[in-house]
Order: C-alpha cells, then sequence, then structure tokens
C-alpha cells in the first residue's frame, strides 16, 4: 500500500545545523499493516511521516501510494491518499468552525469543492451516527464550535475526520503525546477500533514503548534516520520492552540501558 | 463656564440633520468593511492594497461613466478591476512569497500611478446625472447620490443586504468552507487536501472585488472620485468590523450566527461614520480624525491580547491569595 523507495532528506545542507534526517530509507507497507514507530529523539519518525504526507519535497528516492507514485505530488493533493491525525490536537481541526462543518471538510478530502452547499441534510445524519461511535456524546453537539472541545475529544474527532472518506493510509503521529494518560488510552482505544473497522493501513508513532509492543501488527524502530529493527506477526506478539531495548542497544551502539532514548 | 457655552453653541437639530447623509454614506463604508471582513477574519490575512483598491473602483466608475456607460455597469466593471487587483496581491504572496503583508503594500503603491493613469489626474467629477443607477424624472427610483439622501439610504440598504446575502451564500458553499478552513488553520486543510494558496488568491480577489463596488458606490455618492479617496480605507473598515463585532457580542451573549454577523459589521460601517459626524459636530479638528480612528482600532485590537495575558496571571493571582 505504500512504498519508500530509498528516500533521503537533508535538513539544512552546507550548514553546521545540517541534519540527515532520513538516510535512503526503505519501507513497505502491505494492505491492512499497522505499523507502530519508536525511535530515540530525531531519529527521523516524524520527517517519515512529514516525507510520507509531502509536508516538503524529500531529496531523492520515490514514495507509492498504492502503486501511484507521489512523489512529485503537493501536500494537498496527496491529502486524496491520507488520513492524518497530528501531536497537537489544535492542528488537526478548525476550532472556530462547528463539528459538522469540520466533518464535512474532510468528507470531501480529495474531492472537488464547489459551489454545492457545505453541509448537506444527509451527511447531517451520517455524521450523527458516526459521532456516536465515539462515546462522547459529540453527536448532540453537531453544531458547536470545535474551539469548545477538549484535547482527547479534538483527537477523537480528527480520528473520525481521517477515516471518514476512508484513506489509503493513516498518518498517527504521536497523536496522544499531549493527552492526559486516560484520555490517551482512550483516543489509542479508538485508534484500534477505527484502523479495524475500516481495514486501514497505518503508520502510527509512538512514544510510548508499551503502546507501540500493545497496538499494530509490525513494529519499527528507527535510528539516524534509517529503519534498524522491523518485526512483525508472531514475533511481535511475543516481544517485551526489555527485548526492544536489548536489541536497540546493540543496533544503535548506543549503550545506555535506559527507556530515555526510545522515550523521548 | 466655557463649557457651558460651547455646549450651549451645538445645535442638536444640525446634528439631527446630518444624520440621514451619514447613514447613506455609512452603508458604503459597511460594504467596504464586508469586504475587509473576508481577508481580515475569514482568511486571517491583513490586506493593506484594498486602500489603493477602493480609489481604483471609484476611478473606474467616474471614467466609465464620463464615457457614457451606465452606472450599474461602469459599477461591475469597478467589481472585476478590484478582483484583478485582489490576484495581484495574491499571486505576489502565494506563487512569489512575499509576506501578505508586504504583498498588500506593493499593490496599493502601484496602484496609486494606475488610479492617476486611468483617471488621468488626481481627480474627475461628472454629473450628478449620469450616476442615477435608474434615472427618472423626478428623483425616483434606485439613486445613490448625497444630493438625494433617502433614495441613496434606500439603494445603500438594499445593495448592503444583497452583498450580505451574496456572501452568506458563498461562505455556506463547499469552497467557501474551505477559504474559511484556510484561514482558521492551514494545517489542517492540507490535510484535508485544501489548495491553500488558491484559497487565499480567491480570499484576496473576492475581498478586493467588494472594497472596488464600495469604491463606485463611494464615487456616486459625492459625484467625483479622488485619488486619495481610499487613505486608510483598511483601518476605517478594521474600525467598522471591531465597533459591529462589539455590538454583536453585546446584544447577542450566546453567539450570533454568520448572516447576523455580516450585518453587524455593515451596521459596524454606518455606526462609523456617524461617530465620525458626531466628532466634526463637536467642532473637533478634522485633520484629527484619523488619529482618533487609528486610536480606537489600536485599543480594540489590543484588548483580546491583554485579556489572554492577564487572565492567567489573575488567576494565578487568586490561587495564591487563597493558599496564603
Amino acid at each position: 500500500m505504500l512504498k519508500l523507495e530509498r528516500v533521503s532528506k537533508t535538513f539544512h545542507p552546507g550548514t553546521i545545523h545540517e541534519k540527515r534526517a532520513l538516510q535512503e530509507l526503505e519501507l513497505h507497507l502491505a494492505p491492512g499493516e499497522f505499523v507502530t514507530v519508536i525511535g530515540g529523539n530525531g531519529a527521523g519518525k516524524s520527517t517519515l511521516l512529514n516525507a510520507v504526507a509531502g509536508v516538503w519535497p524529500v531529496d531523492s528516492g520515490k514514495i507509492l501510494i498504492d502503486s501511484v507514485d507521489v512523489t512529485a505530488l503537493p501536500e494537498h493533493k496527496r491529502a486524496a491518499f491520507i488520513g492524518r491525525v497530528f501531536q497537537d490536537p489544535m492542528m488537526g481541526t478548525a476550532p472556530n468552525m462547528q463539528i459538522e462543518e469540520n466533518l464535512a471538510l474532510a468528507m470531501r478530502r480529495g474531492k472537488k469543492r464547489g459551489l454545492r452547499w457545505g453541509v448537506t441534510k444527509a451527511e447531517r445524519e451520517e455524521y450523527h451516527e458516526r459521532l456516536k461511535t465515539l462515546g462522547l456524546g459529540l453527536e448532540n453537539r453537531m453544531e458547536d464550535k470545535v474551539g469548545l472541545l477538549s484535547g482527547g475529544q479534538r483527537q477523537a474527532l480528527t480520528l473520525l475526520m481521517a477515516a471518514l472518506q476512508r484513506p489509503k493510509l493513516l498518518l498517527l503521529d504521536e497523536h496522544t503525546a499531549a493527552l492526559d494518560p486516560a484520555t490517551a488510552g482512550k483516543v489509542l482505544e479508538l485508534s484500534d477500533q477505527i484502523v479495524a473497522e475500516n481495514q486501514l493501513t497505518a503508520l502510527m508513532i509512538t512514544h510510548n514503548m508499551r503502546d507501540a509492543l500493545t497496538h499494530g501488527n509490525r513494529i519499527i524502530m528507527m535510528h539516524a534516520g534509517r529503519i534498524i529493527l522491523d518485526i512483525s506477526g508472531e514475533e511481535k506478539k511475543k516481544l517485551t520492552k526489555k527485548d526492544l531495548l536489548d536489541r536497540f542497544a546493540a543496533l544503535s551502539g548506543v549503550q545506555e540501558e535506559t527507556d530515555e532514548v526510545l522515550l523521548s | 463656564m466655557y463649557l457651558g457655552v460651547f455646549i450651549g453653541s451645538l445645535s442638536l437639530a444640525n446634528l439631527i440633520s446630518r444624520m440621514p447623509a451619514a447613514v447613506a454614506q455609512g452603508f458604503i463604508w459597511g460594504m467596504m468593511a464586508l469586504g475587509v471582513y473576508i481577508t481580515f477574519r475569514l482568511l486571517d490575512v491583513a490586506d493593506l492594497s484594498v486602500d489603493g483598491s477602493f480609489a481604483t473602483g471609484g476611478a473606474v466608475t467616474v471614467m466609465l461613466i464620463l464615457a457614457g456607460w451606465s452606472a450599474w455597469a461602469a459599477l461591475l466593471a469597478a467589481v472585476a478591476v478590484g478582483v484583478v487587483c485582489g490576484l495581484c496581491t495574491g499571486l505576489l504572496h502565494t506563487k512569489l512569497g512575499i509576506p501578505a503583508i508586504l504583498a498588500g503594500i506593493l499593490t496599493q503603491f502601484a496602484l496609486y500611478s494606475i488610479n492617476l493613469r486611468i483617471m488621468t489626474k488626481a481627480n474627475q467629477t461628472a454629473s450628478i446625472k449620469k450616476f442615477g443607477m435608474v434615472w427618472e424624472e423626478g428623483h425616483k427610483g434606485f439613486l445613490l447620490s448625497s444630493l438625494y439622501v433617502p433614495q441613496a439610504i434606500l439603494t445603500g440598504l438594499l445593495l448592503t443586504a444583497m452583498l450580505v446575502a451574496l456572501l452568506y451564500w458563498y461562505f455556506g458553499t463547499e469552497q467557501g468552507s474551505a477559504l474559511r478552513a484556510t484561514g482558521a488553520n492551514p494545517h489542517m486543510s492540507r490535510a484535508q487536501g485544501i489548495n491553500v494558496g488558491n484559497m487565499k488568491l480567491i480570499g484576496l480577489a473576492l475581498s478586493n472585488g467588494v472594497v472596488a463596488l464600495s469604491g463606485g458606490l463611494m464615487t456616486q455618492f459625492q459625484g467625483t472620485a479622488d485619488v486619495n479617496m481610499g487613505r486608510g480605507a483598511i483601518v476605517i473598515g478594521l474600525a467598522a468590523i471591531i465597533i459591529g463585532e462589539v455590538l454583536c457580542d453585546a446584544l447577542f451573549t450566546k453567539g450570533a450566527n454568520f448572516a447576523v454577523r455580516l450585518c453587524f459589521v455593515a451596521l459596524g460601517g454606518i455606526a462609523y461614520y456617524i461617530v465620525m459626524v458626531v466628532i466634526l459636530w463637536l467642532r473637533l479638528d478634522p485633520n484629527d480624525l484619523k488619529l482618533f480612528t487609528a486610536l480606537i482600532v489600536a485599543v480594540f485590537l489590543a484588548v483580546p491580547y491583554l485579556q489572554g495575558q492577564r487572565r492567567p496571571a489573575v488567576a494565578q493571582a487568586r490561587r495564591g491569595g487563597k493558599e496564603g
């Protein structure tokens, strides 16, 4: 579903701040794979997601989504294939627009926006049903501005928006990092539910190793702009936190046996 | 003592007699404020090109009327030219990466020369008879002229109502919603597949079209266009928006829908002009008007910011007080 071929990206090339964020990265996601991405600060996790989303062009390499070469497509055109939830709950929604207006915007992802009315009556009923599945009571607040919602409610809504128009790929960029533990748990549960219901292919960055182990069906670990570990299937199910730390130390050459490298 | 004499010298009858003309002209400023509202509030861009496009609207209108065009046709042409002005600013901003505020200043600056070219000199006057949108003997029908104030108020009201209806409809459509989303959250908009650059282009074009329309109407109202007529239009627009929003929030404490908000922005234009007339009636120096306007706008723009700054500090102080 997603294919990255020798993708490289260097920030601030030729300066003292030069940062080789992705180095000839190779990644292939089969349809229905739900991949959790872990790695230390600056490992290139967010850069990987931004490269796929098209936030900026990559320096070299190819990105294919469902066999379509999207390497040269700008962010808003790639959005036709991709649903996204960001780390900052403020980033995924328009705060001064209504819940139903935000959903209507997401409903038209990848479609032409013309001079038809922005939210139709039939859509409203669909949104009502979809919002019910979140179990947050938002279906009774459809005309409320999103700015009135809490961070967790916003992330739940953003998740729903990302899947409203079934994406070929779902990108979750540490989307629970800014939430309190209870809310984060609830949003992760919703993420699982939405991925399962829509049979989505997903990439989820997390700073929490337990979450990385308990969610998804494949785990990749990044270090210095490369994927240094890639485990899926039965092997992933048996994987423990200690295994991960040991293998991280062995593979990255970083001896520090603490969570911090991976957790940060 | 002096104050008593001063107040005694003011004639309330004089003020009242000035009101209808103030309202008529206020409608025109209200329409301009609606144009500014599109960029300032919906697109979150302070577009300074309006100072130029307002005068461009006036220049195009007066020259076409002098050339024998009907008042309506001249206005439509003014709108089209205004749209082009907005596109210039938009292209400078979105395609050439010039910050929006600077792009607006460049367009405004260039338009000064262009307006002089259009008018061939600093100002142009046309006979009032030619300005009637529908001229009938006995001065009935739609007419926007300072010489026929009741008709001007009616025409202003109808045009404003049409403009509000049009904007309400457009910003409710899929494209209009995408434009509002662009102003509200460009990150989210891109992630939802909205071409943010194009939305900015459309918004700036639309805004300047509306502003040029009001410039054309002002020219019809005054019977003349002047190369300096748009000076400070952006500030007047902001003042009208702010006055309108304050009134709206005061009357609709639970929040008002979009159509009501647009009406209040237009009302803000009228209120602004009435305040100006009152200031003149108080015999304050007209040269100070712009200073007053700027001060009022600065204060009202600062209030939400200062409130935001103060709130946590106050909350902390309260908590601290309780603990102590």
